[in-house]
């Protein structure tokens, strides 16, 4: 069976830092993997790489079979199958919601404005975001912003999502409506990638964690086996600084 | 979040529109200079008299200066002003033609040469540098240079379908020049968009161009507003150098007159009329930053 995924020996530098050194990791359809470990340790460059936003300097990633890390693959054909959300939401602060939903599809997927406008209010009445729809992000809370930007990414029916800790940039009493989200979008069978630093919720949602620490994956399992009996030591002494910080 | 917040040329003094003592949005610019910012009714009045007292002695003593009445007669008369002001605003027109049709050619050329000199990668480095050599040589030459050599240069090269017109190479003139500023206000808008936006643009499979077009630069635009501005009056007041190739424009006229009569009030006459132009242009800008603000910052109904 082919996987959604598949990342073999990927290196990244950036300049003489070299931040990824050599990831090995496979996802599957409807398979959520949570990546964790502490700042810098490359999660959202792994992240970036995925969706080409960030050239790799030796490896290969594969999505469904295809490598689209060779020379002469079509860069836009490939990021419209694998969405990201970023930490900082990035909406477009002079489109109002629905225009911010709705401009991938028609501009790149060539719908018309009318099928680009019913698909962009079902999802956003799916996530309970209908009556904000002729807002601008300015006017939205921070949890609200980034609602809209999970779903301005699925509007573009990817095969994949990426988050990059989209909650680190929230109020914590907007943390949950994300989670929630993101959740729903986990028991639907979404293929989704998530760095994230909430614990609770990585344990929560995931299939698998992968616990990243200077651009390796030390540790990878279930997530109940790594939160209870972690067998690195690097993953043990990284959890128990997240619990001393009250995150989990 | 760098997009939040007013525009960066938006002066919001301290405190800002949260300043208790403001009401939101407040328009009246006029308390605001007399008072010195303060609206106090104490601190306006101390304005209004400081103010009345600045200008009346700088009055007194321009009129009291020995050659106040030659003056007054030369460039203030009355008279000569009522008879020539039609005549020049008449004249005035072609001036508007001229600026018109420079500012739309401007708009366009400028974002032309902005976004050739906002392209990534070496591929392009050749278009660069033809942008920026473009740049450079039209804003280090005088405008007034420029209609000249256009326009006496180009019909005197006798060419085949290149059209003799003053009126074309004045406007063509003017064109170039002012590309070459406009594009670098362009330039700044662009950089000032910050890349995460295009980041979050090239992620829902935008091209490079659709990114560009539907992301950088609208956002890019309306931060720019007010120096494009500041650069379209330059051009609407350059418009009158195209009179040096000989066309009878607002300054030809007044020239005209001025030979004829022997007085200077016609110039005068014509500077009231770029003044009366350049006043609603700017209050239009302030009313569009305004809207624009509200427009982010207010939820619009469905």
């Amino acid at each position: 069976m082919t996987r959604a995924v598949e990342i073999r020996g990927l290196h990244k530098s950036f300049e003489d830092l070299e931040v990824l050194k050599g990831i090995d990791v496979a996802v599957d359809s409807h398979e959520v993997v949570c990546l964790i470990g502490a700042s810098g340790s490359g999660k959202s460059t792994l992240l970036r790489c995925i969706n080409l936003l960030e050239p790799i300097d030796a490896g290969s990633i594969t999505i469904a079979g295809e490598e689209i890390t060779t020379e002469g693959v079509n860069v836009d054909a490939t990021r419209r199958k694998i969405g990201i959300v970023f930490q900082a939401f990035n909406l477009f602060p002079h489109m109002n919601v629905l225009r911010n939903v709705t401009l991938a599809p028609r501009q790149v997927l060539k719908a018309s404005r009318a099928d680009a406008e019913r698909d962009a209010v079902a999802l956003l009445e799916r996530f309970g975001l209908a009556d904000k729809a002729a807002d601008y992000p300015d006017r939205l809370s921070g949890g609200q912003q980034q609602r809209v930007a999970i779903v301005r990414a699925l509007a573009m029916r990817p095969e994949i999502l990426l988050l990059d800790e989209v909650t680190s940039a929230l109020d914590p009493v907007l943390v949950a409506e994300v989670l929630d989200q993101i959740r729903e979008l986990a028991e639907q069978g979404m293929t989704m990638i998530i760095a994230t630093h909430e614990m609770g919720f990585a344990r929560d949602v995931a299939n698998r964690v992968c616990f990243l620490h200077e651009g390796r994956i030390l540790e990878e399992g279930e997530p109940d086996r790594i939160f209870s009996e972690p067998e690195q030591q690097e993953t043990r002494r990284f959890l128990d600084r997240i619990i001393a910080a009250g995150r989990m | 979040m760098a997009q939040s917040g007013p525009s960066p040329n938006v002066y919001v003094p301290p405190g800002g529109e949260s300043d208790p003592r403001m009401p939101p949005g407040s328009g009246d610019r006029w308390p605001k200079i007399l008072g010195g910012g303060d609206t106090s009714a104490r601190n306006v009045w101390i304005g209004v008299g400081s103010t009345l007292i600045f200008f009346g002695l700088l009055a007194i003593i321009v009129v009291r200066s020995p050659g106040w009445p030659e003056i007054k007669d030369q460039f203030f008369n009355a008279a000569e002003f009522k008879s020539s002001f039609p005549v020049i605003l008449r004249k005035f027109v072609r001036n508007i033609f001229i600026f018109c049709a420079a500012e739309v050619l401007v708009l366009i050329f400028a974002m032309v040469i902005a976004v050739l000199r906002s392209l990534p990668g070496p591929v392009f480095t050749p278009l660069r540098i033809l942008a920026a050599a473009y740049t450079d040589l039209f804003r280090g030459v005088p405008t007034i240079l420029v209609i000249f050599l256009l326009g006496y240069g180009m019909p005197a090269l006798e060419l085949q379908g290149v059209p003799d017109s003053d009126y074309l190479w004045g406007i063509v003139a003017l064109t170039l020049v002012y590309s070459a500023y406009v594009a670098e206000v362009y330039r700044a808008g662009i950089q000032s968009v910050h890349p995460s936006q295009v980041a979050a643009a090239r992620s829902l499979g935008l091209s490079r161009w659709q990114s560009m077009r539907h992301v950088v630069l609208p956002q890019a635009v309306r931060r720019v507003i007010p120096p494009l501005l500041n650069d379209f009056i330059g051009l609407q007041k350059d418009s009158a150098l195209v009179f040096v190739l000989g066309v009878v424009d607002a300054l030809g006229q007044a020239q005209i007159i001025q030979q004829g009569d022997f007085n200077f009030t016609p110039f005068v006459a014509l500077s009231v009329i770029f003044i009366a132009i350049t006043i609603p242009q700017a209050r239009f800008v302030d009313w569009l930053i305004a809207r624009d603000q509200r427009k982010r910052q207010s939820s619009a109904a469905v």
